[in-house]
């Protein structure tokens, strides 16, 4: 007997949990407006990446061309592929030979985007851009000096 | 107002026609060279139109777009595939049998032929009125599983066999369940002829008429007829994660158009058949003694009421296809055997009952 009700107890239940999962498509299909895709180079203008979204490493420079890089090659060393080479110069600050950036060079074309530079960093200097138009037609365009050109350390930056 | 679209009047002016002018012998070949090629154009434009459809279907219910590039809206994107298609190298693989490699599609296709042909389409509007209608649709349909064995079997290919194995199992346990939920309503209608079985739909569907075995049966015929056109949730003959595209793995260009064609095909035939039998053919909607709602109803004609009827079906096939996760065979088997055919055997009974009380409208 009670395999016989166990019989009907699965046929009502296995079309309710099938009717619950065409209550969710028949809504999708009956409200188109929710879809999430959007028409990319049609939008491109009013396209809004979302905040944690990674797309390249960017070194961030203030209004007076100063970033707060120390040259201390952490980024480089938290780097899993080696996409991060710091190249450090010597400056003379009060007759004293101070390390310092020279060139912050980013290899686009190896970053996984796996973001483990940015916490490596003690000092905030790089973050995550959401850029993420990289196409070029030459490779060699992907290696990148990340320090604008005449930037120097923010004061106060150790 | 009954014969406001009558296409015999049609179909009988260019028999004249043809009458007139040469032998019987030569008419009745010249009419089925018509017949056919009516078909064959009619299976283009469903591919087309189907094909669109599911894909659209599909990814609004995904929440996507689904093809937007090619022509407004996408709506030529299926007219570029099947160029891509055309162009296409049919690759025969070196170890497969060739004869029955490229014999599969097209038995496929002649089955699919075959079973449109019985179909009314509208009144006076159909080419083959047997007197056993249903039994050589159903017949007929099954036929096709002959096509997916032959290639499965003919490509030596492992994925290949196991999907036509798959599919044969299940079209042989589904075809009961289709056969008999479609009794069900022949036990109201005592006819198998399907132009009668519309007649008898004259005032009321069947689905209406026949109270709760209909729809039981109803229920039992979109499940059963579904597996029986290897799609949706039933699609283990081409399951893509397991077996990469079943027993069509090894077909390339136009030969793969004729399997993807005749899938969309069989899910028309498939439909038609169930508009047919349960929401009444290309009958208009009437209710009661409304004169004026059911002389409107009239109005609309009766090829429009078919189609609509029809892409219903379909549009439920698609939803069912694009929401339900896919069985496994055991679980594919267990339906049928445990559930679907004991619930349709005992529901013909009742069915008997209802209409041997004259329980139905």
């Amino acid at each position: 007997m009670r395999s016989i009700v166990n019989y009907f107890k699965d046929i009502i239940f296995g079309l309710n949990s099938l009717v619950t999962g065409l209550k969710v498509t028949g809504h999708y299909f009956t409200n188109p407006k929710e879809i999430i895709t959007q028409q990319y180079p049609e939008n491109r203008d009013t396209l809004q990446m979302f905040e944690r979204f990674r797309g390249e490493v960017v070194l961030l420079h203030n209004e007076n061309n100063e970033h707060r890089c120390t040259g201390c090659s952490a980024c480089e060393i938290a780097c899993p592929n080696g996409t991060i080479e710091i190249i450090n110069k010597k400056v003379d600050i009060d007759g004293r030979k101070v390390k310092a950036l020279d060139t912050f060079v980013y290899h686009l074309q190896m970053c996984t985007m796996c973001g483990l530079c940015i916490p490596a960093c003690p000092t905030d200097a790089i973050k995550m851009a959401n850029t993420f138009e990289h196409a070029v037609f030459d490779r060699s365009q992907l290696t990148k000096v990340l320090n604008r050109p005449g930037s120097k350390l923010m004061d106060g930056v150790k | 107002m009954k014969a406001l679209y009558d296409f015999s009047i049609l179909t009988q002016s260019i028999h004249m026609w043809l009458s007139d002018r040469y032998t019987p012998a030569a008419v009745t070949i010249i009419e089925m060279v018509l017949v056919g090629v009516a078909f064959m154009i009619l299976f283009a434009i469903l591919g087309l139109v189907l094909v669109y459809a599911e894909r659209k279907v599909s990814a609004v219910i995904q929440q996507r777009m689904g093809p937007t590039r090619v022509g407004k809206w996408g709506t030529a994107q299926t007219l570029a595939d099947v160029i891509k298609l055309v162009l296409k190298e049919p690759i025969i693989n070196k170890e497969a049998d060739k004869f029955l490699f490229n014999l599969a599609p097209f038995i496929i296709m002649i089955a699919a032929f075959m079973a449109i042909a019985a179909l009314p389409f509208a009144k006076g509007l159909q080419a083959l009125d047997f007197d056993i209608g249903i039994l050589y649709v159903i017949a007929v349909s099954s036929l096709g599983v002959i096509g997916i064995l032959l290639a499965g079997w003919s490509s030596n290919n492992k994925y290949s066999l196991i999907g036509a194995m798959r599919s044969g199992a299940q079209i042989i346990s589904y075809e009961l369940s289709v056969a008999l939920s479609l009794l069900t309503i022949v036990v109201l209608t005592g006819s198998l002829q399907l132009s009668t079985i519309i007649e008898s739909q004259a005032d009321g569907w069947w689905i209406f008429k026949g109270h709760i075995p209909a729809w039981i049966a109803f229920l039992i015929f979109l499940i059963a007829s579904t597996a029986e056109t290897n799609r949706g949730p039933f699609d283990l003959a081409e399951a893509e994660s397991e077996l990469t595209a079943g027993f069509h793995t090894e077909y390339s260009g136009l030969k793969f158009a004729f399997f993807f064609l005749a899938e969309f095909a069989n899910m028309f035939i498939v439909c038609a058949i169930g508009a047919t039998v349960f929401l009444g053919g290309w009958m208009p909607f009437h209710i009661g003694h409304w004169e004026g709602f059911n002389a409107v109803m009239d109005f609309i004609p009766p090829i429009i009421w078919f189609l609509v009827k029809v892409s219903f079906m379909i549009f439920l096939m698609m939803w069912f296809r694009w929401t339900f996760p896919r069985l496994r065979i055991d679980q594919l088997l267990t339906l049928e055997w445990k559930y679907l055919l004991p619930i349709n055997l005992f529901n013909i009974l009742l069915m008997a009952l209802v209409a041997l009380m004259g329980w139905h409208f």
